[in-house]
């Protein structure tokens, strides 16, 4: 089963300074927010593609459900 | 590419370019069967669009397709103009934003407010919205 600290590594690791805060208390059902810097200038369907890329295959099977909400930092932001 | 002809295939893109808002969901609007389409409907009764609805559970197929035609692989999806708007989290988040409403024509709602929390029992209490399931 996987754990919410797994997710947060998998998605750490697979863009590129990427921040994510993973909530999962029954272990299926995950929640992310995640920050990086590498969505600033994509649209939120391409943000969201990324993250979920990064499980495809485990959607809906040993990841029932993954809540995705995403965010350029700050400061990447108004730069 | 293919050569071989894929009705299903073919079904859900002719519906995707017939319907300007089309909903692909579990269950149906007045019966969602996952609380992330459930949702999605809620936000498009919300902001008072009409909208087609596809319910995926009847073939698995449906859902195999859909998710080759559009790369999206998880359900709700939602279709605008035959783009693909994204799936319940997007739409809800657009839907507070205001954003869902302009990207499905509708009009924002009265003196500008705030577009109201989305309550779960929306989904069933609204009435029901066009249906175009695929068999």
């Amino acid at each position: 089963m996987p754990s919410p600290e797994d997710l947060k590594r998998r998605i750490e690791a697979a863009i590129p300074g990427a921040e994510a805060d993973v909530d999962g208390p029954d272990g299926v059902h995950f929640s992310a927010v995640v920050t990086a810097p590498a969505f600033a200038g994509r649209s939120r369907l391409e943000q969201h593609r990324m993250v979920m890329d990064i499980f495809a295959g485990e959607l809906g099977g040993a990841i029932h459900a993954l809540s995705i909400k995403t965010q350029v930092p700050f400061s990447q932001e108004h730069a | 590419m293919s050569e071989q002809s894929n009705p299903i295939r073919d079904a859900i893109a002719e519906a995707i370019s017939e319907n300007d808002v089309i909903l692909f969901m579990k269950g149906t609007p007045d019966g969602p069967a996952c609380g992330f389409s459930a949702r999605a409907v809620a936000a498009l009764q919300a902001v008072g669009t009409p909208f087609a609805a596809v319910d995926i559970l009847p073939d698995p197929r449906i859902r195999q397709e859909l998710s080759a035609l559009s790369g999206w692989p998880t359900i709700p999806q939602l279709f605008v103009g035959g783009e693909l708007l994204g799936g319940s989290d997007i739409i809800v988040e657009m839907y507070e934003s205001g954003e869902l409403a302009e990207a499905v024509g509708s009009e924002p709602a009265e003196g500008g407010e705030e577009p109201a929390p989305l309550e779960p029992q929306q989904a069933q209490a609204a009435p029901l919205g066009i249906e175009n399931r695929l068999n």
